[in-house]
């Protein structure tokens, strides 16, 4: 009887291994969970400093286009206008967006629907290298390849918005491109078998049909590609020229938030106010990546509906 | 079970691996001003040779992360084209500065350009946005492109103090680092920028300012005006082997040797001294 009770309410050697399996995984998650909540608090406490202590305000932090920590205004708060860094990241961003989208669903168009071996053997291992390329080679073309010929094709320096939208371009290309297959790849066969079947041609198949079906996940992969512009650094910093002053055209020198932190960041204490505006850049940066994300699963949500 | 021993190895390795530098070797680490880089990497090596214990790590990063780093401790050495005093956040009484060499800032153009010279009025004016075109100063009928090094580093500091006379500079292209500078300026026709002269090169062409070209000689009797010290700061209880090491670069063996070879000027060698607010005043000896 004894010995029953004992074996009915001792933990068994399974139940025991699932118990630790389930505090493991508990703690690691938890630790990313901390990891990721400390990382933003971190970033927010330092980046909000200079509204709070300097007494920037935030409306012309956003609009101004002064950016020049050591100096101040009739009331003594430290010029910070961010205008010039948030029209040259949007401007790269979008640009670069605007010219890669066709190609990259021209090219998933092709390996889904037109030429799925072709695709495999020679489009897709030529997607997978443009990944797996680092940033700082793109920016090292960019400097040497791109720049002169931007150069000579319309003048100026070479610098500019211009020559990063084409860096860009190459960059994001592989996430869209890799993105829109999957989602094209995702449109149900018995979608394109009823459309033949109803006696459509295979444009009209794939404009009237899979495209429109296959829109949210397309969208979301444009998403991203934007993300990836947005928040690429080195490779744009390379290119753009850096020059903290309003874009007056396309080949203008220009900057990016990304680059400004880059540039930046190992000539700032730690403490003082130029740093502080660093980390509000910072700041705003992890604010559009987590738009672009809410993006991405508002667009994900909508589609399933 | 197997899996339980794994991650108690893999920890103890992790932690055994670790401990692994502390064996005798004895390490340091200065960073900062990528000016003074080049010197601090050979003279380090040198060290090194001499004390086969005894390594020095040398990294860049700016004056800012210099004087910043070694404030907060975390390294054995900064690295400073400035006085710390001169760094806002910087309290320099809690450091020990040494001085340890002189160097020059040259202006450096593309090399297609036919100009050679310019007044120092000129050149002030080509950085402040007044002057945009290079006929205007004698050369051909092309935009010039200032390319700036970016806010706060120590050479744009030195360049500033010694040349705009507290006339702010446009705001145009900024590079992060020297290297960048110099392969810009070798590409761009029309541009103009400036770098330490260790970093000169013949990628570039150097400029003489009213007729005087930036040798050290002309450094030494202050007929090139645009020259600073290089710092080297220390926390107050360095340990033996940070003193060691500067003392090692006020030697007069490095000082005599590399710092010549590499393009700085010795302290030494100085006629004129500059204080902390850039008055330049002869040594007395």
């Amino acid at each position: 009887m004894d010995n029953i009770k004992a074996k009915l309410t001792v933990k068994s050697k399974s139940s025991k291994r699932e118990m630790n399996g389930k505090i493991i995984s508990m703690f690691c998650t938890t630790i990313i969970v901390v990891l990721v909540i400390s990382l933003i608090g971190f970033i927010a406490s330092k980046g909000i400093a200079i509204f709070v202590v300097d007494k920037v305000n935030i409306f012309d932090f956003l609009t101004h286009s002064v950016w020049s920590a050591d100096k101040t205004d009739s009331q003594g708060r430290p010029l910070l206008g961010a205008l010039p860094m948030i029209v040259g990241s949007f401007g790269v961003t979008f640009l670069a967006t605007i010219i890669a989208t066709p190609f990259a669903v021209a090219a998933a168009i092709f390996m889904t629907e037109i030429s799925p071996k072709l695709g495999n053997k020679v489009l897709q291992p030529v997607i997978e290298l443009l990944v797996g390329i680092p940033s700082v080679v793109y920016g090292f073309i960019g400097v040497s390849v791109v720049v002169p010929l931007v150069r000579k094709m319309f003048g100026g320096s070479g610098f500019g918005i211009l020559a990063g939208t084409f860096v860009l371009f190459v960059m994001i290309l592989p996430t869209i491109t890799s993105m829109s297959i999957d989602a094209l790849k995702a449109v149900p066969r018995h979608y394109r078998e009823a459309a033949l079947a109803v006696g459509a041609t295979r444009w009209q198949t794939i404009s009237r049909v899979v495209l429109k079906a296959g829109a949210p996940g397309l969208f979301t992969a444009v998403v991203f590609g934007m993300a990836r512009a947005f928040g690429e650094a080195l490779a744009v910093q390379m290119v753009i020229g850096n020059a903290m002053l309003l874009p007056q055209n396309l080949i203008s020198p220009a900057s990016t938030l990304t680059s400004v932190l880059t540039m930046n960041m190992g000539n700032t204490v730690m403490g003082t106010t130029s740093n502080n505006a660093l980390w509000s850049l910072a700041l705003l940066l992890l604010l559009m990546s987590l738009l672009f994300n809410s993006l991405v699963k508002f667009i994900a949500k909508k589609g399933t509906l | 079970m197997k899996k339980t021993w794994l991650l108690v190895i893999s920890f103890v390795s992790l932690i055994i691996l670790t401990g692994c530098g502390n064996s005798k070797e004895e390490t340091i680490t200065a960073v900062g001003s990528s000016a003074v880089q080049p010197l601090t990497e050979a003279a380090g090596e040198k060290y090194s040779e001499l004390n086969k214990d005894s390594y020095i790590n040398v990294q860049g990063g700016g004056t800012g992360t210099g004087l910043s780093q070694i404030q907060s401790g975390a390294v054995d050495i900064g690295n400073s084209d400035l006085f710390a005093e001169q760094k806002k956040g910087i309290d320099a009484d809690k450091l020990v500065g040494y001085q340890i060499c002189v160097v020059g800032i040259v202006p450096i153009v593309n090399k297609e350009l036919n100009v050679d010279n310019l007044s120092l009025s000129q050149l002030r004016k080509i950085f402040s946005g007044e002057i945009t075109n290079w006929k205007e100063v004698g050369g051909p009928d092309l935009a010039i492109t200032v390319v700036n090094r970016a806010n706060g580093s120590g050479t744009r500091s030195v360049f500033e103090n010694s040349v705009m006379n507290n006339i702010e500079t446009k705001s145009s292209q900024e590079q992060d680092s020297s290297g960048m500078v110099r392969q810009i300026i070798s590409n761009t026709p029309g541009s103009i920028s400036y770098v330490a002269l260790p970093y000169l090169n013949s990628d570039a062409k150097a400029l003489t300012i009213d007729h005087k070209a930036a040798t050290p000689k002309n450094i030494i009797n202050n007929d090139w005006k645009i020259w600073a010290y290089e710092h080297m700061y220390t926390q107050k209880n360095a340990n033996k082997l940070t003193k060691d090491f500067v003392k090692y670069i006020l030697s007069d063996e490095v000082q005599n040797d590399i710092v010549k070879k590499m393009k700085y000027i010795p302290m030494k060698d100085m006629k004129y001294q500059k204080d902390i607010n850039g008055h330049v005043t002869p040594i007395k000896r």
